[in-house]
């Protein structure tokens, strides 16, 4: 009697883990596919981090003003296109080092977004609600046994999320725009050479990073906590970077790295809600800082990177 | 007239540019100039992001004018507002030359805000821990605590960057994360002072031989101010004057080259990471000994981050990070104050830090183009 109990508990315990994992991932995904494109461009934009931060306050201050989480959503993606503008400007067009310019977008993100947030609604912006994204139950789909709840009673996003995964998959491999932009993070002077316009590949691949941040921003502000804190992206932004590099470059491995990060950040959520009193709160939070440096530190995706990452590129020398 | 410098007949003009004196005359002028250009271009960088910040406080509805009135008068206009802006330049000038040390040897340390928390463990652990003490020694030890605390950070990160050949940005930033929540685990737990009514998340107190001592009287400012210069004198004989410092230069502008000299570029990484992390460490140490007198969970609120924008600002240059660490102390000073008085968000601190930055990044354009 008592064991069967437990075994249920267990099985909607493992359940409710494996669907947070995928709810956790989304971020990460979400960020990570745009990033796979700039970085195959080329292109390093460690300013996710700031980027996610302006898509989570636009998407918030539009669905709260326009009363559409889908107008938030539209808010967000735009907010992040803007950001990733500035990234590409200093990246593509000055020359500047990748690093510095991505510091300074996260830098600006989270001063723009936490003034702006201020600015729209004062000091009681932490109270302030709005509309955001419910779950969606996929009819049908959403009664299977274990996968119905795991993945077909999520939020609209998800499912963006999990289609943006094949479409960025043909984009980067069965497309014309594709090959280009891998040729060009390659080598951006060959591929000019071969009548590909290398800068203007660069910016689109840079922009639709900036796109998906957004989302991934508005995910976290519309998602399951409507609201907005400067503390609320906690480090996604650079763990997408490294879910970029676990999945090598390929949208395909960037799902997979995003859903065992997912799974990790869901794993100490559970953990901290069911009390487990003998581990501290501090340990379980460091677990998704610690993994992702396992990851970076085990070497997967090494060979996969883009040549002409973070080389600088400058047209007619 | 044994003097052989003295007791030397005038040179010929071939042998001229040999004599030391004349070369260096020359380097000092030299030297004069370039430090006069980057002087302007950065005088300019404060002047657009004066002037876009003056923007978006007019669009938050508030008068540019009286918010820079604010600004200034706050964090000059009184010998409290000078002493806080010595408070905030140390730790910023301590880390950022820690920044400065490990980017010269091509080393991308985001890292200094966890470096800067473990410095600030190690300090109050030797600080509470040590025997009784007489203060000099004590508080050496204290900074020897810091500086290790610092090390052990950045020198983790430098060890899987040369080892492992991991990514070292995102390595120093998760170790930020790290850093944090383990200051926070342990002044809320096995190191927190229950001893008062209301025990706060924070230490006891360091005992009077481990805090540094006034600067000025009746104000904040302490003699870390000046343990920030000789750092800065430390850092820039360590880059200009020894091997090492060449060695690190090599590895840093160009490690295939460095290579092929015979320089050890993983050796480099680590030794460049470890005395990093080491002075962000000293930037703790600062706080816990200098500041706060016990370690608290917020011991650094975001000196780390704003560090890498006063070395880049300072122009990765020692005394450029000095004369920026005092800006942006300035502009934390000037811009509590803007808060108080005119209710400008503080944040506006981030804004004018990254306009900074972009500018900096923008010169390099209208540079090529003069070209």
């Amino acid at each position: 009697m008592e064991q069967s109990w437990q075994q249920l508990l267990s099985a909607s315990f493992l359940l409710a883990l494996l669907s947070s994992c995928v709810r956790m991932a989304m971020p990460l995904l979400l960020a990570g596919l745009g990033e796979t494109f700039a970085e195959r461009s080329g292109i390093l934009n460690i300013g996710i981090e700031g980027t996610m931060l302006m898509g989570a306050m636009a998407g918030f201050v539009g669905s709260r003003l326009t009363g559409n989480p889908w107008l938030g959503l539209c808010c967000g993606i735009l907010a992040g296109v803007l950001m990733a503008l500035l990234h590409a400007f200093l990246t593509i067009t000055v020359v500047a080092d990748q690093v510095v310019s991505g510091l300074s977008v996260n830098i600006l993100g989270l001063g723009l977004s936490t003034l702006a947030f201020r600015a729209f609604f004062g000091l009681s912006g932490q109270t302030v609600k709005a509309p955001g994204f419910d779950p969606l139950l996929i009819p049908g789909l959403s009664q299977l046994p274990v996968i119905g709840p795991i993945l077909f009673r999520q939020q609209v996003l998800v499912y963006i999320g999990l289609l943006l995964v094949p479409i960025a998959y043909f984009v980067l491999f069965r497309t014309t725009f594709g090959q280009q932009v891998t040729a060009v993070g390659e080598d951006p002077r060959a591929a000019e050479s071969m009548g590909v316009d290398a800068l203007r590949s660069r910016y689109a691949c840079v922009l639709v990073g900036g796109a998906t941040a957004g989302m991934a921003g508005v995910f976290l502000s519309l998602g399951e906590l409507r609201g907005f804190s400067e503390l609320m992206v906690a480090g996604r932004g650079f763990i997408a970077v490294a879910v970029v590099m676990f999945g090598r470059w390929n949208p395909v491995g960037a799902l997979l790295a995003a859903l065992l990060f997912g799974f990790v950040d869901a794993l100490q959520l559970h953990l901290q809600a069911f009390s487990i009193t003998s581990i501290p709160p501090q340990v379980l939070q460091g677990l998704p800082y610690l993994v992702t440096i396992l990851a970076v530190v085990s070497g997967v995706g090494r060979g996969f990177i883009p040549s002409a990452l973070c080389v600088p590129y400058r047209r007619g020398q | 007239m044994t003097d052989p410098e003295s007791g030397q007949v005038p040179a010929e003009p071939a042998a001229r540019a040999q004599d030391p004196s004349w070369v260096h005359a020359h380097h000092v002028a030299d030297a004069v100039l370039r430090a006069l250009g980057s002087l302007g271009m950065a005088l300019s960088a404060i002047v657009a992001a004066i002037v876009v910040a003056g923007g978006i406080i007019a669009l938050l509805g508030i008068n540019p004018i009286e918010a820079f009135r604010a600004f200034f008068v706050g964090s000059l206009g009184s010998k409290n507002g000078i002493a806080e802006v010595l408070v905030r330049a140390t730790p910023l000038a301590l880390a950022g030359l820690g920044v400065t040390v490990a980017f010269r040897a091509g080393v991308w340390n985001i890292g200094a805000e966890g470096q800067i928390f473990l410095g600030a463990l190690g300090a109050a652990l030797v600080g509470i821990y040590a025997p009784p003490l007489p203060q000099p020694l004590h508080l050496l030890l204290v900074l020897a605590g810091g500086f290790a605390g610092g090390a052990l950070w950045g020198g983790l990160a430098g060890f899987l960057k040369a080892r492992f050949d991991a990514n070292e940005i995102i390595i120093t930033i998760m170790l930020n994360y790290l850093g944090i929540l383990l200051v926070s685990f342990l002044v809320t737990g096995p190191l927190k002072d229950s001893s008062g009514l209301i025990p706060q998340p924070q230490t006891v107190p360091l005992p009077a031989s481990a805090i540094l001592p006034k600067l000025i009287p009746a104000t904040r400012a302490h003699t870390g101010a000046l343990l920030a210069l000789l750092v800065a004198f430390l850092v820039w004989f360590l880059l200009k004057r020894t091997t090492l410092g060449y060695t690190l230069r090599s590895a840093g502008a160009n490690p295939d080259a460095a290579r092929h000299i015979g320089i050890n570029v993983k050796r480099a990484v680590i030794i460049a990471m470890l005395i990093s992390g080491g002075l962000a460490g000293l930037a703790g140490a600062n706080e816990v000994s200098g500041v706060q007198h016990y370690l608290t969970q917020d011991i650094s609120s975001g000196y780390g981050y704003l560090s890498i924008a006063v070395a880049l600002f300072g122009g990765l240059e020692p005394l450029g990070v000095i004369l920026a660490s005092l800006f942006f102390g300035m502009v934390l000073v000037g811009s509590e104050s803007m808060q108080r008085a005119v209710s400008v968000p503080v944040y506006m601190v981030y804004i004018i830090e990254g306009l900074i930055i972009v500018s900096m990044l923008l010169r390099q354009l209208a540079w090529r183009r003069s070209k």
